[in-house]
């Protein structure tokens, strides 16, 4: 007859509140109920997440290397003053991951013993959709800017990767917001995972350096 | 806060009732990947009619094919299909078979099916992304095919849609107005569909495996479905963005790819300083890797069926993911080969050609452990195995003359001609197609609970290897002597003595087309009427045999999740009850255990 092995070993190097790393391996107990799931490996969305962003990472970098490759190549090339409302943008955008790195601490504590004792997280929550939203809508105005012009998407090839990049990356912004939206829906009805806010809030980050860098290469010279 | 591990995060979505979520709008991995399979279905069958067209054309210019003007009045006055409408259905059919046969069925079909159950997951970990991955794939088929029903008809430019007649509308030609718009928003929403795909494939891959599943203890299709996501997540990133500056040259005036000062058809174009190699790095970054995104689920998939009709492993598992996943690399880094004759700058030719000789060392290690894994093995002669035998002899057949292109100074002479259509033709599609098929006959009992017809399988294989042999070898031959491609007619002297050859493969291609309703009618007869399955017919050792029932549940493995003690291939076991030993099972074996 032939002899059996033991069931593969618990992985002892995470802990069970681990949240961080990859190609972790999960580990049901040795009858293999899920109820009694412990946590060896780090949920999906932390590493969807990563995925996510690379995968928009990609994208940024095929529109920049185009807009390199077109303006080194022709002459009709025009350089562009950028808006100066842009600026005032960017400044929203970075108090608003401040916010949204408050509203992350805050909602770990007000999840934890001392929930009672705290004012609701939401708020910073709030104000961060608040902020992204008058981002959105401080780009509209520099669009208005630009068109009073004289300046559309069609000018000159410069104007059109400034109309291009802002619209693609305002667009994955509303997408952040959709997130922020339902961080707030699930903190409010207590089913908010801890994956969800950090998932979340990193996107929300990269949103905020995705566009300095965007800005720095609207306004280089090359 | 709630913090639970990767398998209890997953929505645990109850088995649905309704019909529309349990069939149409379901978040059910496996129904999705059955859904990615019938689209596909769908499509190689366009595809495959265009392709006939196209044959009967090319071997009887003038013949009138009874029936065309229905499909195009335009485009086929009198049943004779114009110049023109020959580029049109010759751009539909290589888009249709690249994009919505080759990437959705050995990918997304079959990775859909069974990377979760061989991973040991209940599902993939995003389950509405993984619907919505479908659905925008399915509503960008509608897109491209909607293109045959407007005005002027498809775009004409090929599916690399080389810049810049693909971006000054109208006056481009035929199908180079609204079809060309069509065919950009289609592959756009297929970008997206195969990026959410590649997200759940990936962190399936990385956080949903089961206990004791380590990475190395993945099967070799697993592998396969995780690398390819891995470059699809970079090549379908890539051609979204060109597909919106193309869209935008042509609604919104934009010049990303017009050249200044260029005259059409006696007409100004009223753009400036676009640069026209721009759209071929931006696309051919995307194009080479999407060769690898058709190709890669298959070495994998026929890999996994080799190792289980031979009953002993390969002759090294890590090898072979390593040499796939340097083919992986590889890809992005040999792109340039397909510019050769673009006007790009020499130098940079050569920085690409070196590469892609490089890249025929992975080829060749996988090539060479198939071939020597086979040596000796007591091979058991099925439908499956004989389409896996069949996939390694077009891989290899198709892959020599990839030597010959590699080389720039061969290249230009041989770039526009026929050689190169038999070149991609057989180690990308029928090679990949072979692999489809390997896959299908081999997981088909476990998909739909029946066994698929043995007899007419092997007549499918033996009637579909020489078809296909019949109709791709002699493109090689034409195009040593000089036959050039995407020629409507041949009407030049030295190319009327082609037409007989032309002729021969235009029956070979009807021949091999018409065998496939032997395929078509054995999928259909054997889900409703094949001999029940039983669980695991092949004696296979890797998770997807060891459901508790087949098809498996709805979450996979009922109530409790398998653990995982082996590698997958634990074949030729001594002193075991059979000669093989479940990756499930805690029975402990002699000799290596390579993961």
């Amino acid at each position: 007859m032939a002899t059996t092995i033991q069931p593969p070993k618990l992985d002892e190097r995470r802990p069970a509140t681990s949240g961080n790393g990859g190609g972790g391996r999960s580990t049901p107990p040795a009858d293999g109920r899920l109820p009694a799931v412990k946590d060896f490996a780090p949920p999906p969305a932390s590493t969807g997440i990563w995925v996510l962003l690379f995968s928009i990472t990609m994208t940024f970098l095929a529109f920049t290397s185009a807009l390199i490759v077109r303006q080194g190549s022709a002459v009709d090339w025009q350089h562009l003053t950028l808006p100066p409302v842009l600026y005032l943008n960017t400044l929203v955008l970075i108090v608003s991951s401040v916010t949204l790195e408050l509203a992350r601490r805050e909602v770990g504590a007000f999840m934890g013993p001392m929930a009672k004792s705290m004012v609701h997280p939401g708020r910073w929550l709030y104000a961060t959709l608040a902020l992204g939203l008058l981002f959105v809508g401080g780009q509209y105005v520099a669009w208005l800017q630009l068109r009073s012009q004289g300046l559309y998407l069609a000018t000159n090839p410069n104007s059109s990767f400034f109309y291009l990049l802002t619209a693609v990356h305002a667009i994955h912004v509303l997408g952040g917001l959709g997130g922020l939206v339902r961080v707030i829906f699930k903190l409010n009805h207590s089913a908010l995972k801890k994956s969800t806010l950090v998932a979340t809030s990193r996107y929300w980050h990269f949103m905020g350096v995705l566009w300095i860098y965007l800005l720095l290469v609207l306004s280089a010279k090359i | 806060m709630h913090d639970m591990s990767a398998h209890a995060q997953v929505a645990h979505h109850v088995p649905p009732a309704s019909f529309i979520r349990k069939h149409i709008f379901s978040l059910d991995h496996k129904v999705i990947g059955k859904q990615y399979y019938g689209l596909a279905l769908v499509a190689v069958v366009v595809g495959m009619v265009l392709s006939w067209l196209m044959r009967i054309h090319l071997g009887w210019t003038n013949y009138a094919i009874p029936g065309l003007h229905l499909l195009s009045a335009n485009g086929a006055p009198g049943n004779v299909m114009t110049p023109e409408y020959y580029l049109q259905l010759m751009t539909m059919h290589a888009t249709i078979m690249v994009f919505f046969v080759l990437t959705t069925a050995p990918f997304a079909a079959f990775g859909n099916y069974f990377l979760p159950i061989q991973a040991g997951a209940e599902d993939m970990p995003f389950p509405h992304f993984n619907m919505m991955s479908f659905w925008v794939t399915f509503v960008a088929f509608l897109f491209l095919v909607s293109s045959f029903f407007v005005s002027d008809g498809p775009t004409l430019g090929g599916w690399t849609q080389y810049a810049p007649l693909n971006a000054v509308g109208p006056v481009g030609g035929p199908g180079e107005g609204t079809g060309v718009v069509l065919w950009a928003i289609s592959i756009g929403l297929f970008c997206v569909g195969q990026l959410l795909g590649s997200l759940n494939f990936i962190t399936t891959t990385l956080d949903m495996r089961t206990r004791g599943m380590s990475l190395w203890r993945l099967p070799l299709s697993a592998w396969s479905w995780f690398i390819t996501s891995c470059m699809g997540l970079t090549a379908f990133a890539v051609l979204m963005p060109a597909c919106i500056l193309l869209i935008l040259d042509h609604v919104a005036g934009t010049s990303f790819f017009v050249p200044s000062n260029l005259v059409i058809n006696d007409q100004l174009q009223p753009h400036s300083g676009g640069s026209t190699l721009l759209w071929q790095h931006l696309f051919w970054f995307f194009g080479h890797p999407e060769v690898y995104i058709a190709i890669v689920p298959g070495m994998g998939i026929v890999s996994h069926v080799l190792i289980t009709n031979m009953r002993k492993p390969m002759l090294s598992h890590r090898v072979l993911i390593y040499s796939m996943g340097a083919l992986a690399v590889l890809s992005y880094l040999v792109y340039g080969h397909h510019m050769f004759v673009s006007g790009m700058n020499p130098v940079s030719s050569l920085a690409f050609s070196f590469p892609t000789l490089v890249i025929t060392i992975p080829s060749s290690i996988v090539v060479l452990i198939w071939l020597g894994s086979l040596y000796g093995a007591k091979l058991r002669i099925n439908t499956a195995s004989l389409f896996a035998l069949g996939f390694i002899s077009m891989f290899i057949s198709g892959g020599v003359s990839g030597f010959f292109l590699a080389q720039p100074s061969v290249d230009i002479m041989l770039h526009a001609t026929y050689f190169v259509v038999g070149h991609f033709h057989m180690v990308m599609g029928v090679a990949a197609m072979f692999g489809i098929f390997a896959g299908t006959y081999f997981w088909f009992p476990k998909m739909y609970g029946r066994m698929m017809n043995e007899t007419l399988g092997k007549a499918h294989f033996w009637l579909s290897f020489v078809g296909t042999y019949a109709i791709f070898m002699p493109f090689h031959y034409l195009g040593l002597a000089g036959n050039v491609r995407r020629y409507q007619a041949f009407v030049d002297d030295y190319m009327k003595p082609f037409i007989p050859v032309h002729q021969f493969i235009t029956i070979a291609a009807l021949f091999t087309g018409a065998v496939q309703l032997i395929f078509l009618y054995n999928l259909i007869y054997s889900r409703f009427w094949g001999e029940p399955a039983t669980d695991n017919p092949w004696e296979a050792t890797s998770l997807e045999w060891s459901t508790p029932t087949t098809p498996p549940p709805h979450n996979n493995f009922g109530d409790k999740l398998p653990v995982v003690y082996h590698d997958p291939y634990q074949y030729g076991v001594e002193g075991s009850a059979g000669d093989y030993v479940m990756q499930t099972s805690p029975e402990k074996v002699n000799g290596p255990d390579e993961a």
